[in-house]
């Protein structure tokens, strides 16, 4: 009898197993039904510089929809991720270009600005953190008016200008290729990698989803909750900076539009990759098919002779649709 | 107070949780005033009082999470950390509350071993194989029979209740508080239950049992304390203490303002024609289970309904106006019956509804008095095709409800959040009776209202039971039954036990109330 039950529990651990894993990659159909469009529509798709364009693109992307998703497992989430995706970069620029390329003129060492690039990240974190979670401010509220602010001042500060002429250090991880591989796709897959494991076997990614699952569990059992969710807004942030300053390389300039709408797409393939915007629910796996499946809609929808005015409805709709997929596949989840 | 020898086992060891003339004050509140209390290892101690008499505070403190005024906390025969290591605290004192402390989306192996290292004592890392033998051999070791490598969310209440037993029992903790433990609980599984406190018992593990259930204090506990008002009035061994002991230390001498009797009703006529029939109803709910529960209410009664948390009486109100679907059974209104889970449906028959949370149900906080009083009636205030609100309809219907209950309001266009508590609830019940039911459902009405306003709320709804509605009443609240003509006391999901002449014996009906078996029958 106990052999039995000790067997069948044995496969139903296994079972459980291919399912949570089946549940991470239910996206993964819908992104292979994409790249058979994408191969009709134009037969260009399938060539290696467009798939690398598609992973440039999806890249920086990437690199906020993780740092979402480690606010949404907690069980929070910030929308002036985007702010600070503009932000940072757009900073660390003006204080190194020259005044002919729209900086302050100022021309300090591009290193500075790298720094400069991490510190706006950090600062903008912790502000948010704490006041989140120490001031219980309600995080959609206050982080779509920092959103604003961050967004304003990008605006202001540049009066709809672009800097240009930024400097080779500043623009390395945006422009430059390791094996024939930008490295932005490097970093953004390593980031991704790192986030999975440690989410997965490290006692604070462990405690991440405990936070968002049972704040008042995760709390009766020793959790400094608090410090863990302000440190996530913190890493979060300076995510969002390091992304901003891939896409300020990728285009070698900074304009004063870099960012907005961004956050749409980032909760969108967080959502459709699966992670729970109730927190205590999702993998950084899916996470990243979300993002897959976003790139490979933009970049087809490009290379389509859909007109440019269109592409933000059609955009729309597919989202709406992997989002039924999601849900449709998803329904067993409890 | 820990004079009397008891049947531990360990009792030539330090107690393994122990509370020494503990003081404490919340505010203006004396929330315990010198307690002593110490639990031994091997031993069962239950702790019992009526709601506010501290039970609470006590486990705060036991566990950790505030600081006496006076006193100390020793565990172990040890001097408690502080407050701040709550890694000491967890190894030491461990509780399972009421409300879950399991995380849903982790497996089980993950919430027995939350925030511990599985890897050595320094490393950060989790080792999932390690764990999920850990979690399965403290399965194994104390008899539990749950899959380590489920997901807790899928795992029903009393799952979720052994993954937190284990949860403490791994940490090593031998000092475990269960905080009413069988509330959610079914029969078969509180007998589960026992079989488990009466193993971590003989494991030598010491056990604090709170429970409303006097009667499970006589199956599982070798020793009994009872709080009363903050104090400790009464330790000892539970084959020493009478049912009629007991009862009488939790309750006390007379309560200021009644007698032991409970006023009964003056009026009193023949109940008229049936207006609402339930049979057999069976709803499953976390805020406790009906199996099985027939009611026939006539005009001119009133029925009290009278349960502990959790013994399924207010879930028979919530079934019955359609806010949960039941498992089985029917509800008839007027002889017509109510298709399940609509509450739109159940309303439009002539059912009134005074639900059991004013803010949450009751109004809308925005609005004025005499909006929510006619939200009810909008058919009637809003006649025709148009749907336009007739001004004069609504103020006449809403003033005649003022009158009827003595609001107290400026104008009918006074916003209700505005209002006092006793007055809102006078705003809840005017919008039951403002449609003028038939059978009137009224779930603790006067929790949180002060003493005029009760008697308004009661002379209110006794006065349309006067006029020929049938009202159910659920509530734990004695004083609320003294409109009632008839009471029906709940346990466990099923009625226990029936009065069927006023006035209500106060002690026999705490007796009941709380599982007792009749005196005489123990003891």
């Amino acid at each position: 009898m106990a052999t039995t039950t000790r067997v069948a529990t044995r496969q139903g651990a296994a079972g459980r197993v291919a399912l949570r894993w089946f549940r991470e990659l239910t996206l993964v159909p819908v992104i292979v039904l994409l790249m058979i469009g994408g191969a009709i529509v134009n037969p260009v798709f399938f060539t290696t510089s467009n798939l690398i364009d598609v992973a440039t693109g999806g890249a920086a992307l990437g690199l906020v929809v993780v740092a979402e998703s480690l606010i949404l497992l907690t069980g929070k989430f910030d929308i002036s991720l985007q702010g600070t995706f503009g932000l940072a970069p757009l900073l660390g620029a003006w204080l190194i270009a020259p005044k002919a390329s729209e900086g302050l003129g100022t021309e300090w060492s591009p290193w500075i600005g790298l720094l400069i690039v991490l510190l706006v990240g950090l600062v903008v974190g912790t502000f948010n953190g704490v006041l989140v979670i120490k001031a219980n401010f309600n995080a959609f509220i206050f982080t779509l008016a920092m959103s604003i602010l961050l967004t304003g001042l990008q605006l202001g500060w540049l009066g709809g200008k672009t800097v240009y002429h930024l400097p080779q250090v500043y623009i390395y991880l945006g422009s430059d290729s390791w094996f024939g591989i930008p490295a932005a796709v490097w970093v953004t897959t390593l980031v991704f990698v790192v986030a999975e494991l440690f989410l997965r076997y490290h006692r604070v990614g462990r405690a991440m989803y405990a936070i968002g699952g049972n704040l008042e569990a995760a709390r009766a059992a020793g959790i400094r909750v608090d410090s863990i969710r302000i440190g996530v807004f913190m890493v979060a942030s300076v995510l969002a900076a390091v992304a901003g300053l891939m896409q300020a390389g990728r285009v070698t300039a900074v304009t004063a539009g870099q960012g907005s709408n961004l956050i749409f797409g980032v909760f969108a393939a967080a959502v459709i990759g699966g992670v729970s915007l109730d927190g205590g629910r999702g993998r950084m796996v899916g996470a990243l098919t979300g993002v897959i499946l976003l790139a490979l809609v933009t970049n087809i929808l490009t290379l389509s002779n859909i007109s440019s005015t269109w592409i933000d409805a059609v955009d729309g709709a597919i989202i709406l649709l992997a989002l039924g997929v999601a849900r449709l596949i998803g329904t067993e989840r409890t | 107070m820990v004079e009397n020898s008891s049947g531990g086992l360990a009792e030539h060891q330090p107690p393994v949780g122990e509370a020494l003339s503990v003081s404490k004050t919340f505010g203006e509140t004396k929330a315990l005033t010198d307690v002593s209390l110490a639990v031994f290892a091997g031993e069962c101690h239950g702790l019992v009082g009526r709601n506010g008499a501290g039970k609470s505070t006590l486990v705060t403190l036991l566990t950790g999470l505030n600081r006496p005024d006076h006193g100390s906390i020793r565990l172990g025969g040890q001097p408690a950390p502080s407050l701040a290591d709550r890694g000491a605290w967890l190894e030491r004192a461990a509780c399972v509350y009421q409300r879950s402390m399991v995380v849903p989306p982790l497996t089980v192996a993950e919430n027995v071993y939350l925030n511990r290292p599985t890897r050595g004592s320094k490393s950060q890392l989790v080792n999932w194989r390690r764990m999920r033998e850990k979690a399965h051999a403290v399965m194994l070791e104390w008899g539990f029979d749950v899959d380590v490598d489920q997901s807790a969310g899928s795992l029903t209440v009393e799952q979720r209740q052994v993954v937190e037993i284990a949860r403490a029992l791994s940490i090593g903790g031998r000092f475990l508080i269960l905080d009413e433990p069988t509330a959610a609980l079914e029969k078969a599984a509180v007998e589960r239950l026992f079989d488990r406190v009466r193993r971590m018992r003989e494991g030598g593990v010491g056990v604090l049992y709170i429970s409303h259930h006097l009667e499970e204090i006589y199956e599982i506990c070798d020793r009994v304390s009872v709080l009363r008002d903050g104090a400790l009035v009464l330790t000892g061994k539970v084959a020493e203490v009478s049912q009629a002991n007991l009862v009488a230390a939790m309750v006390g001498s007379a309560p200021p303002r009644r007698v032991t009797e409970i006023e009964a009703v003056k009026t009193r006529r023949e109940p008229g024609r049936e207006l609402l029939e339930v049979s057999d109803l069976v709803v499953r709910s976390r805020a406790g289970s009906v199996e099985g529960v027939s009611i026939t209410l006539r005009a001119g009664e009133c029925l009290g309904l009278v349960g502990l948390d959790g013994s399924g009486s207010s879930t028979m109100a919530d079934a019955i106006i359609g806010l949960i679907k039941p498992e089985a059974g029917t509800v008839k209104v007027r002889g017509a019956l109510i298709p399940p889970g609509k509450v739109d449906a159940v309303l439009k028959r002539g059912v009134g509804y005074v639900p059991q949370d004013r803010h949450a149900r009751g109004f809308a906080p925005q609005l004025g008095v005499g909006e929510n009083i006619t939200l009810t009636v909008l058919d009637r205030v809003a006649p025709g095709m148009l749907g336009l609100i007739s001004s004069r309809e609504r103020d006449r219907i809403a003033r005649r409800e003022v009158d009827k209950l003595q609001i107290v309001a400026g104008s009918l266009e006074q916003p209700v959040s505005s209002l006092s508590g006793g007055n809102q609830q006078k705003v809840v019940v005017g919008r039951a009776l403002a449609q003028e039911p038939s059978v009137l459902v009224v779930v603790n009405p006067t929790v949180g209202v002060d003493v005029a306003s009760k008697e308004a709320l009661l002379d209110a709804v006794g006065q349309a039971r006067d006029q020929g509605m049938a009202v159910l009443l659920v509530s734990d609240d004695f004083e609320d039954l003294r409109i009632c003509t008839r009471l029906q006391v709940m346990v466990r999901g099923r009625i226990s036990r029936e009065f069927n002449k006023p006035p209500w014996d106060r002690q026999e009906l705490i007796a009941a109330v709380e599982g007792l078996t009749p005196a005489g029958e123990r003891v």
